[in-house]
């Protein structure tokens, strides 16, 4: 039995029909990632796994049972990080450890604050409120509030999209390693294909929508620890992002962007994109996806 | 010279520009309207109130500041009366659509009508209460005219929460009390301050009508006892001394309301 599983899962909202028979299955201790452009029904699919939405139809389903509602045994990292801004850093995690574990010791809960704000390296910051950290250092106490009640799967939307390139790789490194120490099952949404190569499992790509779907999963078996400059040598590495790339396009699409942007060949394909630049690889991740989406 | 220095400066001396003005063309109204008393005579008959102004000669006969005592303090009662009724009312009317569609008409109704037709109301309303009748049907206009801002701004404030503060709280499981005590009020914070302030006006407003008519010691009785003393400068002196209180109040409350605009 798969530890959250999506069983011809749609939903609407209103007549705008977002996402349309999505089966999923997830093991238990896995790194999925889905991965799907902006206003495809990523959070929509989240919300539903944290059972925030109800399926118009079909089911989802957590270790056999049916979710009827939220709960703190899945911990959400929303998008846009969602610190309560009256509550300090230390105060935003104290209110879900205060909640979730009522029957320890204060003493207990303080300790796990502590530890979860300096799993995040924000001790310096503790008695700062939301608005007086940066967008990378918010991200991290929504990771670190999020991780202090254990939750037995994290779902992660879009967490460092709003972030700078530089940021967002720290960050990336630092959820490798939190989910290396803790192996959890974790669900990361991410409209990055490269952030999904460097630290998934598995890549479910969703499709153009309206009504998106899932698409064919691709198992990442890239050796880990995973480093971001030494992947972009890597023609495994390559031959996936190029796979996934086409699979969220379509083929036609990939096609396409490939020849509009940047070579004058007509009938390249998305794989060999990468030849011409072989002696200047892109300097970060993102590069590459910026030029899909512009062309796409 | 330093930039903020030079923004006070500038804003000190424009207002001075406009209070000059002010003064002048009211001492040219007083050359040749003959009941108006000029700024010199206005200052004149206001003069023992404003050196001593916690002096008390007799019941209307007494210090300014002491005065405006007596009205805060039943601006106070009225006031706070106003805000334990009109938050949760606004709490009720942000969170249900229906107590909304319920409620929303008759609100809409009562709040245009004015003080001086609630006040006979309340005195009727306590009458039994026989002395204190006076005072509480003051208070009672104090607070059913002063609430309707905190009302409507709370009752804003509440459907404006971010889904993502309700999702944290829901994520959590908090009890319907913790979400309303960690969550919604202070999310609501902002706007019932915004409510609050709008009201603490309006309250500074009624009570000159409400003393008036009840004959209740404060600025507002002062100021028509002297009418009927026909002592026109202290009908000056009254509206300047509302008008630097009111103004006042304002200030202090739109303090407050800063800081709770910056936190959210
Ligand atoms: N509450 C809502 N009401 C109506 N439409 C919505 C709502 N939430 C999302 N949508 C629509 O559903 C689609 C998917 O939204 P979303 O799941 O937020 O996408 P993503 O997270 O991939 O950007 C979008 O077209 C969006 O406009
Ligand atoms: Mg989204």
């Amino acid at each position: 039995m798969s530890f959250l599983e999506l069983r011809n899962v749609c939903k609407s909202h209103g007549s705008h029909c977002v996402l349309r028979d999505v089966n999923l299955s997830i093991e238990k201790g896995e790194f999925v990632a889905i991965v799907g452009y902006s206003g495809q029904g990523k959070t929509t699919l989240m919300s539903l796994m944290a059972g925030l939405l109800r399926p118009d139809s079909g089911e989802v389903l957590l270790e056999g049972r049916r979710i009827t509602g939220p709960g703190p045994d899945r911990g959400i990292v929303f998008q846009n990080y969602s610190l309560l801004p009256w509550l300090t850093v230390a105060e935003n995690i104290a209110l879900a450890v205060d909640q979730v574990f009522p029957s320890w010791t204060t003493q207990q809960r303080s300790d796990q604050v502590d530890r979860h704000i300096a799993m995040v390296k924000l001790t310096h910051a503790r008695d700062r409120l939301p608005r007086q950290l940066s967008g990378g250092m918010r991200q991290r106490v929504s990771v670190a509030r999020t991780l202090a009640i254990d939750p037995s799967i994290l779902l992660l939307d879009e967490p460092l999209s709003a972030l700078d390139a530089l940021t967002r790789g720290t960050l990336q490194d630092e959820i490798a390693q939190i989910w290396a120490e803790n192996q959890k099952t974790v669900v990361l949404i991410t409209n990055d294909v490269d952030e999904g190569l460097l630290l998934a499992d598995r890549i479910i790509p969703l499709t153009l929508g309206p009504g998106a779907q899932l698409g064919a999963p691709i198992t990442v078996d890239l050796p880990r620890p995973r480093d971001r400059k030494a992947l972009n040598h890597e023609p495994e590495f390559k031959r996936l992002r190029a796979h996934v790339t086409q699979q969220l396009l379509g083929h036609s699409l990939a096609r396409r962007s490939a020849v509009s942007r940047k070579l004058i060949l007509p009938e390249i394909l998305p794989e060999d994109l990468e030849l011409p630049r072989v002696s200047r690889p892109p300097r970060r991740p993102n590069e590459e996806k910026r030029e899909i989406i512009v062309s796409g | 010279m330093n930039p903020k220095l030079r923004t006070i400066l500038g804003t000190v001396g424009y207002a001075l520009v406009g209070f000059t003005a002010f003064l002048l063309f009211w001492m040219f109204l007083s050359t040749i309207a003959a009941t108006l008393p000029s700024p010199t005579a206005t200052w004149e008959v206001a003069k023992p109130y404003v050196l001593e102004p916690f002096a008390k000669r007799g019941e209307q006969d007494q210090g300014i500041l002491r005065l405006a005592g007596y009205s805060l303090s039943l601006v106070a009662q009225g006031y706070f009366l106003a805000l334990a009724i009109g938050t949760p009312i606004g709490f009720c009317l942000g969170l249900s659509r229906t107590f909304t569609r319920i409620f929303d008409p008759i609100i809409q109704v009562l709040r245009p009508v004015s003080p001086l037709a609630w006040l006979p109301l309340g005195i009727a309303l306590f009458y039994n209460a026989g002395k204190e009748a006076l005072e509480y049907g003051a208070l009672f206009t104090i607070a059913i005219c002063a609430m309707w801002p905190t009302v409507l701004n709370t009752a804003v404030g509440v459907r404006a929460i971010p889904q993502d503060f309700l999702n944290v709280g829901r994520v959590l499981k908090l009890s319907r009390t913790k979400m309303l005590f960690k969550i919604m009020v202070p999310a609501t914070l902002p706007y019932m301050f915004t409510g609050f302030r709008l009201s603490l006006g309006i309250a500074w407003l009624v009570i000159v009508a409400a003393e008036m008519l009840t004959g209740k010691t404060g600025v507002g009785a002062f100021l028509w006892n002297e009418y009927n003393n026909s002592n026109y400068g202290n009908i000056i002196f009254s509206i300047l001394t509302i008008g630097i209180i009111g103004f006042v109040l304002d200030r202090l409350m739109s303090l407050v309301e800063s800081r709770f605009k910056s936190v959210a």
